[in-house]
């Protein structure tokens, strides 16, 4: 059954969220996970989920030889 | 200032030099100076000290920032962070001066003041500024209408010729057709979505002056679908002399039909017997040679429109490939709707297939053509020929030029002839 807007946006981000430090991934990895469980889902809610979470500021996108999803974090480089 | 003496060895040439514009600004700005620094210091070490990528970029986008930090900011740290903007430009590259002042403006009070006019995109490049720096720069640019391209695994900035504005072959209209497929693309332009990145070039010709079917993903080149249009009697003041080779734009004061138009046409589909001259249009592959050398005698026909390309990439293993025909000719009327739903519909196969840092012409090689024209609804075509142009590496030999200096001519087919 599809996800209600609010519970969707949650669901993509504890899936981010347990996914930090072990696999990056990518709009579409999230996509296709989502639909996995929740067939019905419309593709737009699932963009737009993820939007809501970078325009939160509660995801970011990275860059590391591709683009992809992850909870914010202090990268080395900018440490210094 | 730190000391450059092998970048200074770069200002003993004849050509003007980046390391004497990066020494004025550097007068000014300190990490300009450390630019020059660490510069020089990787050439002495010959490796980077650059490290590319990161999460760096501003609220709500994904694309437009690029993440550079070196890995001496001990030494240098006025390039402890060094991020370079992408902003999406104009159709066509096509400013007021004003417009240039206000980014030069807003550049130099959050940036190193060094840009690129332009990227291989297309985009003006802002070339280093802090992590702080980019949301002010940002909203800075927003002010004043400016957006930011895209980077990462998105859609790039799509870019055109100047159709048009300033061209007469030009056979729709690149410029509006670039900008609605800018705020068509928007999402994915500043949200990476994709696979890897997505490239949309528009030539308003089959001159291609964008070099789209080399360097896009995906390529518009207009072309038109009925008999070029010929007027006689300029071709006879053409062969008369009267009429300049090209407007003028050539060394030749009178132009041979025969050998420098009906035997240097690719496909031979001329005829000249000196005084007419035929085209049989069916074989002409609309190279725009002979329209080049003779503009007012001949002319591309009144059916106007478009082909649709894809898959142009330089992969370093395989070696550059050139776009391929994936639609012959369609009509390139606003608001533009066929190539955007064509588009949409090659994004969400690629989307759904492609491996991470696959590009579409990579992944049409992997599955097949016939794959995606059935994902797509797009019924095969004779023009759907897989390499157009085989040889992007065709290398030209001094003998080559000698040879032509001494009076002898190329053909297609033959090589030198005379």
């Amino acid at each position: 059954m599809a996800l209600p807007k609010e519970e969707l946006v949650e669901y993509i981000y504890k899936m981010v969220e347990a996914a930090a430090g072990k696999k990056q991934l990518k709009a579409k990895d999230i996509e296709k996970a989502v639909l996995k469980e929740h067939p019905d889902q419309n593709k737009n809610d699932i963009k737009f989920a993820i939007k809501e979470l970078i325009d939160g500021g509660r995801c970011v996108y990275t860059y590391f030889g591709g683009s992809f999803i992850e909870i914010p974090r202090v990268e080395g480089a900018a440490k210094h | 200032m730190h000391k450059t003496p092998l970048l200074d060895q770069l200002e003993s040439g004849p050509w003007p030099s980046f390391v004497k514009d990066l020494k004025r600004v550097a007068a000014r700005k300190p990490q300009t100076a450390d630019l020059l620094g660490v510069l020089e210091r990787s050439y002495k070490d010959k490796i980077t000290h650059w490290k590319h990528g990161g999460i760096v970029g501003v609220l709500g986008y994904g694309s437009g920032i690029i993440g550079r930090y070196t890995d001496l900011p001990d030494e240098f740290p006025g390039v402890e962070h060094f991020h370079t903007i992408r902003v999406n430009h104009p159709s066509a590259w096509m400013y007021t001066t004003k417009a240039l002042r206000e980014l030069c403006d807003i550049w130099d009070e959050h940036g190193s003041s060094v840009l690129n006019m332009h990227g291989s995109t297309g985009d003006i490049i802002f070339l280093g500024t802090r992590t702080e720096e980019l949301e002010p720069c940002f909203a800075k640019l927003t002010a004043k209408g400016w957006d930011l391209g895209g980077s990462g695994s998105a859609f790039r900035s799509p870019s055109c010729c100047v159709g048009p504005a300033r061209c007469e072959w030009a056979m729709y209209d690149t410029l509006e057709a670039c900008y609605e497929l800018t705020q068509e693309f928007q999402f994915d332009l500043h949200r990476p979505s994709y696979p890897y990145k997505y490239k949309l070039k528009l030539s308003g010709c089959p001159n291609d002056c964008v070099a789209a079917v080399a360097r896009a993903d995906c390529s518009v080149i207009g072309v038109w679908k009925d008999d070029i249009r010929i007027d006689q009697s300029a071709v006879q003041a053409y062969a008369g002399g009267e009429l300049k080779p090209r407007g003028g734009a050539t060394k030749w004061d009178k132009l041979d039909i025969q050998k420098d138009v009906v035997e240097l046409c690719p496909t031979q589909c001329m005829s000249w017997d000196g005084k007419t001259l035929k085209i049989n249009n069916r074989e002409c592959n609309h190279c725009m040679h002979c329209i080049n050398l003779m503009p007012q005698a001949l002319r591309p026909g009144t059916e106007r429109g478009a082909a649709f390309l894809l898959g142009s990439h330089a992969p370093i293993l395989e070696g550059a490939q050139m776009s391929w025909v994936i639609v012959p000719f369609f009509e390139m009327e606003k608001p533009f709707d066929y190539l955007k739903e064509l588009m949409t519909n090659i994004a969400e196969w690629w989307s759904e297939h492609g491996k991470n840092r696959e590009r579409v012409g990579e992944l049409i090689l992997r599955l097949g053509m016939r794959s995606l024209l059935e994902a797509i609804g797009v019924e095969p075509a004779p023009q759907q020929v897989r390499i157009p142009r085989a040889n992007p590496f065709f290398f030209w030999h001094q003998s080559d030029f000698d040879a032509e200096a001494k009076g002898r001519r190329y053909d297609t087919r033959q090589g030198f002839v005379r």
